[in-house]
């Protein structure tokens, strides 16, 4: 088990620094710097005032000499100024992801209430009308564009019945949580919604996959009730392949829904990392999609260890070797 | 059976959210403003980086010394008296190097106050004047800076400041934005680390950053600024008891806010474009005012005269004799949006109509492609002896869709009369980050410049602005427009004072810049404001100096 932890330590570390180069070097590759854009701004900046503003900026320096020198900084803590918002990154990071957070998470978690309990019933009884009919919806779920799925929400629950607000974060007054809540709904609703078909078809494919397992046929034959079969027996291997989905969607928990916070008006990390990379804003840019990197690398670590319990014949001495 | 029980509990789900906050998207109050616009400021500090973001927050929260008003008039806000040379508020001078500049004199309205009782002083002025001047403090507007080379403190309340330039624009200072030297001098210790520390957005909230009729109450990043009112404001008591500013990024979503009740008005100034503003009015048109008002934003069509076929005057002619803009502008925008004939807008005193305007005229702009050498026509389009294909490239920012749809009918319209146009646009951050900036577009490039009234554009067209490797790439002449003549223009509408005169000038440059053609007008886009049906007082100006700048005078019906 220390083994495991140890190795896979070093090697998320060292996913994270080569992670952190490419990702520098992308955004440096991009056309113009900051200056230049401060140039379309005001166009009586002479070329000596941005030739200064440069070297202020360290813009001037080769993209691997800026890289080397954020690194130093990000690792004694300091990640710096967000160029767009004037503020500590992590100050500007803060908000953003309790947003992203709660809307992700608890879409993340509606979804997986409904998908799963779906799959399992239509991996039961497969090619049948109730596996017909779930397998309908969760393709019509896959297959609706999610702005589209977005608009339809706000038309029906905030323009049409007006029960719902159409977006935002709240009245901008002090309603409080409810207040807040009522925001949620439909973006929540939005993403439950899109979302519900690919869990749906993972955990059935999987679910059809294990019932047909030799073991599962010596379950039955020893008399064990369905209820026991499936949830018992077949459950915990069928559920393998999901937590390896669920995993990945682990990062994107963090990396936000750029479209549906977009159309919710909701200020969350999807919208921060769209326009930090647009407004050429290094340092916001930077930790954001690394962060969404750590955490992706820590939803594979949880995989790995609910693989362990999921299945005992997976040990982390294997994982080792 | 079990699909409706499946279907049922997704219902039930949405029901039990619908029952659980059942209160409705409440109609904004009487005494309360909520209005959509589509984008954040990056920052509060009046100073530091350009965003119209920010101006227009900052309109309803600030008042600058002078600024243009709905008539495009120059006048006083923060100041007494405008100075003028003929009140003996402003003195020509000489500069201590011999230079011809100009000393103009302030005084500060009397009951002028920050929000937190402060009165508005001399001090604030010397403070702004430093951080500005200062050269890492990032601080844009740095021509402005450098021209004020020096402030002479009368009292408190009066000063002048000397400038190493006599221009006609000698007492516009809109630019001149104060900052609170007794909430931000300490933050100045440190001038590279300012930016990052000013009051403005450390302190967002502290009142005593304000000065206009309303101040900042609350500011959550990305969604939201809640203004209201301000105590100390000066002037007429603002309707308003709150205004809420909603950020909502997409057009279609601030459509549905709007109709669901969550705000109550559209932004002109950052809200929906003029055909999607029309589309709006047509189906819902009966619940809203919906004003337009054409502003100094310039749709154009830049020509990169290195290309060898666009050197060549007459190809340039037979392209603008090619275009229907009067159709464009009548099926496209309803009229809402008029035909550019040159870079000066109608609405500009120093328009000059009797220019040369270039009508839609198919024969004449076939004649001069033929005169110009294009004469066999292969599948439609135009070659040259040589067998060179009349081919040019059109570029736009990609995902505009207003550009997009005139881009088309360019092309068509341009194919009727054998020139074949390849679009190929680029999304706006590459666009204008190198494409434009550095001249990599061959041929012909659509977009727009925002300016002032009688703004001189000596930076699209004076020759020493085009960019290239040895300047940096700085200037904005992407054309690689060079003529002596517009240079001296250029330089002499800048420092003539005497209205007639000036007036001859821009005539002058007018004339020229239809007769060369380094860009093919096309129109003057208009803001489309979209109001609740009772408000009254508020007046789109068309310019840079928005509409918040008078929110004392906003008012809804029974208010």
């Amino acid at each position: 088990m220390t083994s495991f932890l140890f190795h896979r330590f070093w090697q998320s570390a060292l996913v994270l620094v080569v992670m952190s180069f490419v990702v520098y070097s992308l955004i440096g590759l991009m056309p113009g710097d900051p200056v230049d854009l401060m140039i379309t701004a005001d166009p009586k900046i002479t070329p000596e005032d941005a030739a200064r503003l440069r070297e202020l900026y360290g813009l001037d320096r080769p993209i691997f000499e800026r890289y080397v020198n954020w690194l130093g900084a990000a690792l004694s803590g300091d990640f710096g100024y967000s160029r767009l918002y004037a503020r500590p990154v992590l100050e500007v990071l803060g908000p953003a992801i309790v947003n992203t957070v709660t809307l992700l998470g608890l879409s993340l978690l509606l979804a997986l209430m409904i998908a799963l309990p779906a799959g399992i019933a239509a991996a039961y009884r497969p090619y049948s009308r109730l596996d017909y009919s779930i397998n309908m919806i969760a393709f019509a779920g896959i297959s609706v564009p999610p702005f589209w799925l977005a608009l339809m929400l706000i038309i029906g629950f905030a323009v049409i019945l007006g029960i719902l607000p159409a977006g935002g974060l709240g009245t901008g007054g002090d309603g409080g949580i409810w207040d807040n809540a009522r925001y949620l709904v439909l973006p929540v609703a939005s993403l439950t919604i899109a979302s519900i078909g690919g869990h749906t078809r993972y955990m059935r494919a999987s679910m059809i996959e294990t019932l047909r397992q030799d073991y599962i046929r010596t379950a039955r034959a020893t008399g064990a009730s369905e209820m026991r079969v499936v949830f018992g027996h077949a459950l915990r291997n069928a559920l393998i392949p999901v937590v390896t989905i669920i995993a990945l969607d682990f990062g994107y928990l963090f990396s936000g829904a750029l479209i549906t916070e977009t159309i919710f008006a909701w200020p969350g990390m999807g919208r921060l990392i769209f326009d930090s990379i647009m407004g050429n804003d290094f340092n916001l840019a930077l930790v954001a999609l690394l962060l969404a990197t750590v955490l992706t690398l820590i939803g594979n670590f949880l995989a790995d260890i609910a693989y362990v319990w999921l299945d005992p014949r997976v040990s982390f001495r294997e994982a080792d070797s | 059976m079990r699909a409706d029980l499946m279907s049922l509990t997704v219902a039930l789900i949405a029901v039990l959210f619908v029952s659980a906050f059942p209160s409705k998207a409440a109609p904004a109050k009487k005494s309360e403003l909520v209005i959509g616009i589509t984008q954040y400021p990056s920052t509060f500090h009046p100073n530091i980086d350009s965003m119209l973001a920010k101006t227009y927050v900052l309109s309803f929260t600030r008042r600058p010394f002078t600024v243009f008003d709905k008539d495009w008039k120059l006048v006083c806000m923060l100041c007494e008296t405008l100075p003028t040379i003929e009140n003996g508020l402003a003195k020509p001078e000489k500069t201590p190097e011999g230079k011809q500049g100009i000393a103009v004199t302030y005084t500060i309205r009397g009951d002028a106050r920050w929000g937190d009782g402060v009165p508005v002083s001399t001090k604030d002025v010397v403070f702004t004047w430093k951080v500005g001047r200062h050269k890492n403090t990032g601080v844009s507007n740095l021509e402005f800076y450098r021209s004020l080379y020096k402030i002479d403190v009368k009292d408190a309340r009066t000063f002048t400041l000397h400038f190493d330039k006599l221009t006609f624009e000698y007492n516009a200072i809109n630019g001149f934005e104060l900052i609170p030297a007794h909430l931000d001098e300490n933050n100045f210790s440190d001038p590279a680390a300012y930016k990052n520390r000013t009051a403005f957005d450390t302190d967002t909230t502290n009142e005593g950053l304000f000065y206009g009729p309303y101040r900042i109450a609350k500011a959550v990043t990305g969604s939201h600024v809640v203004l209201e009112p301000n105590p100390t404001w000066w002037g007429k008591k603002p309707a308003f008891k709150r205004i809420t500013i909603r950020i909502i990024p997409n057009t279609a979503a601030l459509e549905a806010n709007l109709l669901s009740g969550n705000i109550d008005m559209i932004a002109g100034e950052l809200g929906l474009t003029v055909d999607q503003a029309l589309a709006f009015g047509k189906r819902h048109g009966g619940k809203f005012k919906i004003l337009y008002k054409p502003g100094l934003i310039y749709e154009h069509i830049d020509l990169n005269l290195d290309n060898p076929i666009l050197k060549d005057l007459r190809v340039r002619q037979a392209l603008i004799h090619g275009i229907d803009r009067d159709a464009i502008s009548e099926k496209l925008f309803s009229g809402r949006q008029p035909v550019a004939h040159s870079s000066v807008n109608p609405l500009d005193w120093v328009y000059a109509d009797d220019v040369r305007k270039y009508p839609y005229d198919l024969k004449k702009a076939n004649r001069l492609l033929h005169e110009a050498g294009w004469t066999v026509r292969k599948r439609g389009i135009r070659h040259n002896s040589k067998g060179q294909s009349l081919t040019l490239d059109l570029m736009t920012t990609a995902g505009n869709r207003t550009r997009e749809l005139v881009e088309q009918v360019l092309q068509n319209q341009w194919k009727a009369i054998g020139v074949d146009v390849r679009i190929k646009n680029e999304p706006a951050r590459v666009l204008f980050g190198q494409t434009v900036t550095e001249r990599k577009f061959k041929g012909l490039v659509m977009y727009a410049w925002y300016s002032a009234p009688e703004s001189v554009p000596r930076t699209t067209l004076h020759s020493a602005h085009i960019p290239h490797r040895d300047n940096n790439f700085a200037g904005q002449n992407y054309t690689g427009f060079r003529n002596a003549e517009m240079d001296g223009l250029l330089e002499a509408i800048e420092v003539e004072l005497n209205r007639v005169k000036r007036a001859k000038l821009w005539r002058r440059l007018q004339e020229i810049y239809v007769t060369e053609l380094p860009v093919i007008p096309l129109y003057f886009r208009a803001d489309p404001y979209i109001l609740p049906k009772g408000l009254t007082g508020l007046v789109p100006t068309g310019h840079q100096d928005l509409s918040p700048l008078w929110v004392e005078n906003w008012k809804l019906q029974g208010q």
